[in-house]
C-alpha cells in the first residue's frame, strides 16, 4: 500500500491511501465537528460540518468522504469555514424542536456538543417548530421525530451492521422523515429485532429508551467499531 | 442489417416519398398536440382518403416544429412540376381548417390564403437547426422514415470506418459540452471512461429535464428518439459499454411511448442489440422511469435512482465516470448533448466546431416561455445575443411593455437584465453576468414581473424539490424562501436581505450537489440587478412592478410558472 504525504493545516502528515481526511485529523488531533459520521459506519458526507479547503480547489470538500491523496494542502479551520459550521448548526437548531432542557440526552446529546464546539450561544433564523411525532408503539424504544437532525446513522447502522434495514428516509426536503418498514409504527415492524443498535448511535434525543428519565440516557456508540472489527477481521478486541 | 439493407431501405423509402405529390407533416409534439393536432391529423388522413388522394399525399406525425403558441401547426411540403418542392406552414390549424386545406391545397394545388406563417421570418431564418434537424421531416413513430433522413448512419460510419479513439478525437475535436448545463468537455468525459478500468462500462441519457419552463429535451425525445439512440450507441463504442439506460421523467408520458417504440424498431432492424452493422460491436438501451423528483437530474442521485434506491446525490469523487451505476465506469449525458453526436461523426469535428464561439462549439435549443411574443422551441449558433433571440426571434415583448429580464437555467440559473441584452450566450458569458446556461430554458419577464416575487417562486421550488440529504440544502432553502416570503409581503427589514445574502453564500458553498449550490442564484442575480426593488419592498413597503399585494397568501401569486408554455 502506498503512502501519501500532504500537509494539514500547514503541518506535513502522512497517510494511507485507505484514508479519509477525517481520519487524519482524528489522528492528529484536529478538531472537526462531525455529526453524520460515525466511526463503522459507511460515510454519506451530508451534515456538511466536516467540510475543509482543498487548495486548487474551488470546492469545499467533506473530510469523511475525501480521500488523502499526495501533495494535498488541507486547512479545517479558516474563518469562512468557521462562519458556515455555525450558520449549519444553526439551521438544525431552527429546523425541529430541539430543546435542551427538556430532552433526554440533555448533557450527552451530539448536537449540543457540536453546538458548543462551533461557538453558538443563540439562532438567528426564524425557529420552525414543525409539528412532528414521537412514536411510542415499539415495547422498549421510541422515536422523537422533533429532535432527529436526518443524519441516517439509525439507517446505515440497521442496514450495513444488522442487516435489517427497517429504517429508511421517506419524504423529500423539510419533510423528509426516518421511518421503519413502508411508514409502519416501529412497533409494528416485523423487520425489526429490537436490536436498539439505532437508539445507541443516534446523536441525539430522536432515538431512546423507554425507562430513561430526562438527561439519563448514556449511548455507546464504540461498540460499532468493535461489532465491525469482529464481524469483517474476525478479532473480538475492544 | 449491414451497409446494403440499410441502404435498400433508405432508397425505398424516398422512392415512395417521390411518389407523392404532397407531403404533410402534422406537429405531433406535446404543445401541439394539447391544441388537438392529433385530431387534425385524423382529420388529414381523413380527408386524403375521401379525396381519394392517398397515392399522392403523405399524412404523418413529426416532432415540434417551433412556434408552439401557433399550434396546432401542420407543414406542407409540396413537390412543383419542375421537382422543386415548395413548403407551407399553417398556424392554428383545426378540424375545420384541415378539412379545407384537403380540398383546397392538397386537391386544389392551390396553397390556403390565409393561416400560413411566412417561413422568411426570423424567427425560421434565424434559426440553425441541428439537434432539431430531424423535426418536419423525420415521423418519430417510423423508422424508415427517420432512416431516409439519415438516421444511423453516423453509427454504421463510426462502427466500420473509425475506431472508439477516433471517434472521441472526432467528439473532442467538435468542442462539444455537456448540454446539461455545466457545459463539461464531452470528449473529455467520453476519454476518461473510454480509459477507466472494468469489465462492464454503462452509458447513461439524463432525461430527466425538469427546469420550470424548460422543454427542449422533452421535445427531442418525443420528435425524434431515434437521434438520441443513436447518439448513445455510438458514446456506447466509443467508451466500450454494451449497455445504456434512457433516465426519462415520469412526467413525459409521450417521450416515454415513442421511446419504447423507437426502441423496439431499433432492436427488430438490429441497430440495437448484437452484432450491430454486423461488426463485433453490442449494445442495448433500457429505459428507467423517474418518479418525478428533479434532484434526479443530479447525476450521482439519477444513479441511485436506476439502481432502486432513493434518489440522493452522493458526494464526488469518485465520479461517475470512474465509480457510477453498480460501481461501474458510467458515462452520462444530457439528451441534447446526445443528440448532437451523430451529427460531429456525420460531418466531422472540424466542421461542427465551426458553428459557435471561441468556447462554445455547436447550437443551442432554447425554450422560449414567459413574456414573449413567439413562444416556442428554438436552436440558435452558440454565441447568438439575447437580444437576437429575445427581439428578432422571439418578437420582443407583446403588449408594448417593456423587457426586463431574462431568466435562464431554471432554479439554478439567475436574471439578466436589459443591460445585457447584447451579450452573446455561451456557457462562460453567462456565468460571468450571475446566470447559467442550464438546460436551455428562458423564461422572458416584462416591467409587470416582480424581481423579489421570481426569486421566492424559484427559492419555493428549490425548497420542494431539495432532497432533504444536506442540512444547508434542505433547511436553508426553507429559511430563504420564508425571508423571500416576508419581503414580498412587505414585513421585511433590511436585516432579513442582509440574511438572505448571507444564506445565499451558504448555500452556494457548503450544499452537496447543484440543487442546493445552484438554489441561490436566482436570488443573487435578482440582488445584483434589482436591489432597488428589494429596498422598495423594505422600506417603501410597495412593489414596483404591482405584483406583491402584502396580504397575498405564499409566494403563487404571479409566479412565472403560470406563464410557461406549453
Amino acid at each position: 500500500m502506498t503512502v501519501k504525504t500532504l500537509t494539514l493545516d500547514g503541518k506535513p502528515v502522512s497517510a494511507r491511501e485507505d484514508e479519509t481526511i477525517l481520519d487524519l485529523c482524528r489522528e492528529h488531533k484536529v478538531p472537526l465537528p462531525t455529526l453524520c459520521h460515525l466511526e463503522g459506519l459507511g460515510a454519506v458526507g451530508a451534515c456538511r460540518l466536516c467540510l475543509v479547503e482543498v487548495k486548487g480547489s474551488p470546492r469545499l470538500h467533506p473530510a469523511c468522504t475525501l480521500r488523502a491523496e499526495e501533495g494535498m494542502e488541507i486547512t479545517t479551520g479558516s474563518d469562512r469555514l468557521k462562519r458556515y459550521r455555525r450558520q449549519i448548526v444553526e439551521l438544525l437548531f431552527a429546523e425541529r424542536n430541539h430543546v435542551c432542557a427538556i430532552c433526554v440526552v440533555n448533557g450527552r446529546c451530539e448536537l449540543q456538543d457540536v453546538a458548543y464546539a462551533v461557538g453558538l450561544d443563540h439562532v438567528r433564523y426564524q425557529y420552525r417548530h414543525p409539528p412532528t411525532e414521537l412514536d411510542a408503539s415499539h415495547p422498549r424504544f421510541m422515536l422523537d421525530q422533533g429532535r432527529c437532525v436526518l443524519c441516517t446513522r439509525c439507517v446505515r447502522v440497521c442496514d450495513e451492521l444488522e442487516g435489517a434495514h427497517t429504517w429508511d428516509v421517506a419524504g423529500r426536503g423539510a419533510a423528509s422523515r426516518v421511518i421503519t418498514d413502508l411508514n409502519q409504527p416501529w412497533g409494528k415492524s416485523e423487520s425489526c429485532t429490537s436490536c436498539g443498535k439505532c437508539v445507541q448511535v443516534c446523536p441525539t434525543g430522536a432515538l431512546f429508551e423507554k425507562i430513561q428519565p430526562a438527561g439519563g440516557t448514556v449511548k455507546r456508540r464504540d461498540f460499532l467499531t468493535y461489532l465491525k472489527t469482529a464481524r469483517e477481521k474476525k478479532q473480538w478486541i475492544r | 442489417m449491414n451497409a446494403e439493407e440499410l441502404q435498400e431501405i433508405v432508397e425505398r423509402e424516398l422512392a415512395r416519398q417521390e411518389t407523392r405529390r404532397h407531403r404533410v407533416a402534422v406537429c405531433t409534439a406535446a404543445g401541439c398536440l394539447s391544441l388537438g393536432s392529433d385530431r387534425v391529423k385524423a382529420a388529414l388522413v381523413r380527408g386524403v382518403e375521401e379525396a381519394q388522394l392517398a397515392d399522392e399525399v403523405e399524412v404523418f406525425g413529426t416532432g415540434c416544429l417551433g412556434l408552439c403558441e401557433a399550434g396546432a401547426l401542420v407543414q406542407v411540403d409540396s413537390r412543383q412540376a419542375d421537382g422543386h418542392v415548395c413548403r407551407c406552414l399553417y398556424e392554428k390549424v383545426t378540424e375545420a381548417r384541415a378539412v379545407e386545406l384537403v380540398r383546397q391545397h392538397l386537391a386544389g394545388g392551390a396553397p390556403l390564403p390565409s393561416g400560413q406563417l411566412p417561413l422568411d421570418d426570423p424567427f425560421f431564418a434565424r434559426q440553425h437547426r441541428v439537434v432539431l434537424q430531424g423535426s418536419g421531416v423525420r415521423d418519430p413513430e417510423r423508422l424508415e422514415s427517420c432512416l431516409a433522413a439519415g438516421a444511423y448512419q453516423s453509427l454504421q460510419k463510426a462502427l466500420t470506418e473509425l475506431t472508439p479513439t477516433d471517434v472521441i478525437a472526432e467528439i473532442t475535436a467538435s468542442g462539444l459540452r455537456g448540454r446539461g448545463g455545466g457545459g463539461y468537455p464531452t470528449g473529455l468525459k467520453w476519454s476518461t471512461v473510454h480509459k477507466a478500468s472494468g469489465p462492464k462500462k454503462v452509458v447513461i441519457c439524463n432525461a430527466d429535464e425538469g427546469d420550470p419552463g424548460a422543454f427542449m429535451d422533452r421535445s427531442v425525445l418525443e420528435g425524434d428518439p431515434h437521434r438520441v439512440l443513436e447518439g448513445m450507441a455510438i458514446a456506447g463504442y466509443a467508451v466500450g459499454a454494451e449497455q445504456g439506460f434512457v433516465y426519462v421523467r415520469g412526467e413525459y408520458p409521450l417521450a416515454i411511448d415513442r421511446l419504447k417504440v423507437a426502441l423496439k424498431q431499433a432492436e427488430r432492424l438490429q441497430l440495437l442489440g448484437n452484432r450491430i452493422f454486423e461488426t463485433g460491436f453490442n449494445f442495448r438501451i433500457d429505459l428507467r422511469i423517474g418518479a418525478g423528483a428533479f434532484v434526479c437530474g443530479e447525476e450521482t442521485a439519477l444513479i441511485a435512482s436506476v439502481e432502486g434506491r432513493r434518489g440522493t446525490p452522493r458526494p464526488r469523487p469518485p465520479y461517475p465516470a470512474v465509480s457510477g451505476l453498480w460501481g461501474l465506469p458510467t458515462l452520462i449525458n444530457n439528451v441534447e448533448t446526445f443528440a448532437n453526436v451523430a451529427e460531429v461523426i456525420r460531418g466531422g469535428g472540424a466542421a461542427f466546431a465551426a458553428v459557435g464561439t471561441e468556447r462554445s462549439k455547436g447550437t443551442k435549443v432554447f425554450a422560449l416561455a414567459g413574456k414573449i411574443a413567439r413562444t416556442g422551441l428554438v436552436e440558435v449558433p452558440m454565441g447568438t445575443t439575447l437580444r437576437e433571440i429575445v427581439f428578432d426571434i422571439g418578437g420582443g415583448i407583446p403588449d408594448g411593455k417593456a423587457f426586463k429580464a431574462a431568466q435562464t437555467g431554471g432554479p439554478s440559473g439567475g436574471c439578466i437584465p436589459a443591460q445585457h441584452l447584447d451579450l452573446p450566450v455561451d456557457y462562460e458569458s453567462l456565468v460571468q453576468v450571475g446566470s447559467f446556461m442550464g438546460s436551455g430554458g428562458l423564461i422572458v419577464m416584462d416591467e409587470t414581473s416582480c424581481m423579489v416575487d421570481v426569486a421566492a417562486f424559484f427559492m419555493e421550488f428549490c425548497r420542494d424539490e431539495s432532497c432533504g440529504k444536506c442540512v444547508p440544502c434542505r433547511a436553508g432553502t426553507v429559511q430563504m424562501h420564508s425571508l423571500l416570503q416576508k419581503l414580498t409581503h412587505f414585513e421585511g427589514s433590511e436585516a432579513d436581505v442582509a440574511q438572505l445574502e448571507e444564506l445565499a453564500e451558504l448555500l452556494k458553498a457548503t450544499s452537496l450537489c447543484g440543487l442546493g449550490q445552484g438554489a441561490p442564484n436566482p436570488v443573487l442575480s435578482t440582488l445584483r440587478y434589482f436591489r432597488d426593488e428589494y429596498l422598495a419592498h423594505v422600506r417603501e413597503k410597495r412593489c414596483p412592478a404591482g405584483v406583491c399585494k402584502g396580504s397575498a397568501p405564499a409566494a403563487s401569486a404571479g409566479a412565472p410558472a403560470a406563464e410557461v408554455s406549453p
